[in-house]
């Protein structure tokens, strides 16, 4: 069923990284949020999902880390793996799992504390407080995340106290302290001004050198600008999924044109 | 076809009748708090300023005053007007004064109707003030009133001109306030460390008795040798109780002779005098530094004569040691509790089941608290700990008796549901991002709560604190059975070993003003000292919720931001 519904290119010319597979389904209660899914996405690069609100993409990608877990009455079927291994593998853990994969949220969401605690918090919570290794993870996280010059004189004020782009920026340094193999962003740039953005997509270009990338976004000019691959779900469903030009040069959809030349969505 | 403006007709928008209603409704409570602080402040505060005294002279024939006709001197404490029964209904004023002198009067107020009082030219009731009348406070009977005669010293020595006579007074009366604050140091400390340990001694020789058979024991070497030291402190208590008599009966040998305002001679020691003012010669900044000295004392000292004289201070320092140990008991148990409730449990028809009872315990009379705290804190818990740990010391009640801690946890337990409702409430508030964002960094649960979620909810976990702490510290009926008493004669903190007395029987300022109020023998005299105590227990909670709302500001202005 799932062929029929979805295109893709008929050659994949890499090594998948992480696979939906299985034809992965999706429910909150009796609720059915995605279906057949299949999918590989590869290994350093920025794969976008794109579509209108309600199709399933945020589910999608918060079941990569597992986040939707924290829902009572969801139910999956299918599989995702990461590397090769089950994300539902029950000898995993779910906080192993998630220590290997970073999130940034829709919404910056520092922690109450100060700019040094948010980026070692990955590290203290696993018990990893030598001073030497937290100064130094702080600076690689925030150079990283090209906050550090910005920073560097205040990393123990609170970081409360930082304008909204930078706040966001402190999240992706956050979700990349911990030296994760892939890097999830659900929506970063929807809570912030144009400048803001442009620094965060610049970042991202920066950040897949190291890290394997799956970006939600809203914002159909940033998929294009910033992924190698995008996604196209309508309905829970993956209508078309390619490389990022294909998909906005040339879809092969009828129902993906309509949404990227913003027909509808 | 309808007017069109028909739906305008009344003058005024629809809905500003409710607009007043509401404001009535505010402005009828602030009316009844600021009444209810100014009667307390107003009276409260009268009874440190020293009013002047006057003199006052009975017409012929009067019945009326202290001494059944007879001339007096005394402040106006009340003035106010009464319904006479006879001859139809008449309306009379009558005058309360502070006449003071309970040993030579009975009491230390008296009710006369001013048509018993002198009048002067124009009518009305004349009051003259008295010229260098002395007034004095005394450790018994209450204040002293009268003109003073003369100051016999103990070598013999009779002073009676006037202007060394009031230098001398000053200066008896701090050489002899020397004196005591000597002899109490002697009872209080020395001698108080000698019993302690004459105790400890009696309980080591009880143990050995029981241990060895008496015949045994009294031939033993450590029985022989704990009886020598306790002979060796006997003598050491001799001396020392030698030594604090001789201050003290030092200080009854200076007396001064008094001539009261009714005419007869009074002799008073100054071992009875604490202080002494001319109030009608005292200035505007005298008076102000009389009134301020005064309610210095009547914060710091112990209280006399049944609590209606002296001060008030080992009820400020219980009231404040419970509600401090009431906060540090009831802050885990409930902040623990919410935790579960909001985080754990799965929310259920159990979970809500329990929350609604949480939310009625906090509606259950509070003396039900105190039945509960007496029957299982202080005979089942209280009475075990005796048996288990002071078993020596049995029949007399150690901890199966009421004390500070029965108190404390007694009220924590009935403060409780504030705390949890208060937590949950700040629990539900962090932001899902924030805990989201926790675990996503692959913390557990727990790490989630105890280092995001717990932090960040603390301001809104002190403000369930700061209520429970208002509703502790005000309340009176539980403490009655579970360890407050009229008169404590130990701090629950000192200097003897263990310094912190768990045990002890304290006091309270709500108590202290029931006792006041209803249990003290002149009701008059009481009657200042309840508006005292109750403006300070008023202040001691407005002081303590200060200081934990400054706290919970200071954990805002930490915690603000935009993700909240």
């Amino acid at each position: 069923m799932s062929q029929e519904t979805t295109t893709t290119s008929q050659k994949e010319d890499f090594e998948p990284f992480i696979q939906i597979k299985d034809d992965y389904n999706f429910w909150y209660g009796s609720a059915q949020v995605l279906f057949d899914l299949n999918l590989n996405i590869p290994k350093k690069q920025v794969t976008a999902f794109i579509g209108p609100s309600g199709c399933g993409k945020s589910t999608l990608l918060r079941s990569i880390n597992r986040m939707n877990d924290l829902i009572e009455g969801i139910v999956h079927k299918g599989d995702i793996t990461i590397g090769g291994q089950s994300i539902y593998d029950p000898a995993l853990e779910v906080i192993s799992l998630r220590k290997r994969i970073g999130m940034v949220f829709q919404k910056y969401n520092p922690f109450p504390k100060s700019i040094y605690e948010n980026i070692v918090f990955s590290l203290r919570i696993a018990g990893r407080n030598r001073r030497s290794e937290l100064d130094e993870v702080v600076e690689r996280s925030l150079r990283g995340a090209a906050l550090w010059d910005e920073v560097k004189d205040r990393l123990h004020e609170s970081a409360l106290s930082m304008s909204g782009g930078q706040m966001q920026r402190l999240c992706i340094a956050r979700a990349i302290a911990n030296s994760p193999e892939v890097l999830l962003m659900d929506e970063p740039c929807s809570a912030l001004d144009p400048i803001a953005t442009g620094k965060v997509e610049e970042l991202i270009h920066e950040l897949k050198k190291e890290y394997t990338i799956v970006i939600v976004t809203h914002n159909m000019q940033q998929a294009a600008r910033v992924s190698d691959r995008t996604a196209f779900f309508y309905l829970g469903k993956l209508i078309e999924y390619d490389i990022t030009d294909t998909i906005f040069m040339n879809p092969k959809n009828d129902q993906t044109e309509a949404y990227v030349s913003g027909r509808f969505g | 076809m309808p007017e069109p403006h028909a739906y305008s007709k009344s003058i005024r928008p629809k809905g500003e009748a409710l607009v007043w209603f509401t404001g009535m409704g505010l402005g009828v409570g602030i009316l009844l708090i600021a009444g209810l602080l100014a009667v307390i402040l107003k009276n409260g505060l009268s009874m440190f300023w020293p009013d002047t005294i006057y003199q006052v002279e009975l017409v012929e024939g009067a019945t009326a005053g202290p001494t059944n006709g007879k001339d007096f001197a005394g402040a106006i404490a009340l003035e106010r007007y009464k319904r006479l029964q006879e001859e139809g209904v008449r309306l009379t004023r009558e005058f309360q004064f502070f006449t003071g002198n309970k040993d030579a009067y009975g009491q230390m107020y008296h009710f006369v109707d001013s048509d018993q009082i002198l009048r002067d030219a124009s009518g009305k009731p004349r009051f003259t003030p008295a010229d260098g009348i002395l007034q004095l406070e005394r450790i018994e009977f209450g204040d002293a009133l009268g003109y003073p005669v003369a100051i016999d010293l103990a070598d013999g020595s009779s002073i009676t001109e006037p202007d060394a006579l009031r230098s001398t007074l000053f200066e008896t009366i701090e050489a002899s306030n020397e004196r005591l604050k000597a002899y109490t140091k002697i009872e209080r400390q020395q001698i108080g460390r000698i019993n302690s340990r004459m105790e400890s001694i009696r309980l080591e020789q009880r143990a050995l008795r029981d241990e060895l058979g008496a015949a045994a024991a009294e031939s033993s070497d450590r029985m022989q040798k704990l009886t020598a030291q306790r002979e060796a402190l006997q003598l050491k208590y001799n001396d020392l109780a030698a030594e604090a008599r001789a201050l003290r009966d030092r200080r009854a040998e200076d007396s001064v002779r008094l001539r009261l305002p009714s005419g007869e001679e009074r002799r008073i020691g100054f071992d009875n005098i604490t202080q002494a003012h001319f109030p009608n010669e005292m200035s505007l900044p005298d008076k102000v530094g009389f009134f301020f000295r005064q309610i210095w004392r009547f914060v710091s000292e112990d209280p006399r004569e049944a609590n209606t004289e002296g001060g008030i201070f080992p009820a400020i320092f219980g009231t404040f040691v419970m509600t401090l140990l009431m906060s540090i008991a009831v802050m885990p148990f409930g902040v623990v509790a919410a935790i579960y409730l909001r985080e754990y449990a799965s929310q259920g028809v159990i979970v809500r089941a329990v929350r609604i009872s949480v939310n009625n315990l906090a509606g259950v009379p509070s003396i039900v608290y105190g039945v509960f705290g007496l029957g299982f804190f202080v005979y089942v818990l209280g009475g075990s700990i005796d048996e288990l740990f002071f078993s020596k010391r049995l029949p007399t009640a150690t901890f199966g008796t009421g004390g500070i801690l029965w108190a404390s946890l007694t009220l924590a337990l009935m403060t409780v549901p504030v705390v949890i409702v208060a937590t949950e409430e700040a629990l539900s508030a962090v932001p899902r991002g924030m805990r989201e964002a926790a675990l996503a960094c692959g913390a557990s649960k727990w790490q989630t709560i105890q280092r995001i979620v717990l932090p960040a909810s603390a301001p809104g976990i002190l403000t369930g604190l700061i209520l429970a702490m208002a509703r502790g510290a005000g309340e009176v009926a539980p403490l009655m059975l579970v360890g407050v008493v009229k008169l404590a004669p130990t701090l629950p903190l000192d200097g003897a070993f263990p310094f912190f007395h768990l045990d002890r029987k304290f006091m309270h300022l709500g108590f202290h003003i029931y006792d006041l109020a209803f249990q003290s023998p002149d009701s008059d005299a009481a009657k200042p000292m309840v508006f005292a105590t109750t403006l300070l227990l008023i202040v001691l909670v407005i002081v303590l919720n200060l200081s934990a709302i400054t706290l919970r500001n200071h954990l805002r202005r930490k915690y603000k931001g935009d993700t909240f």
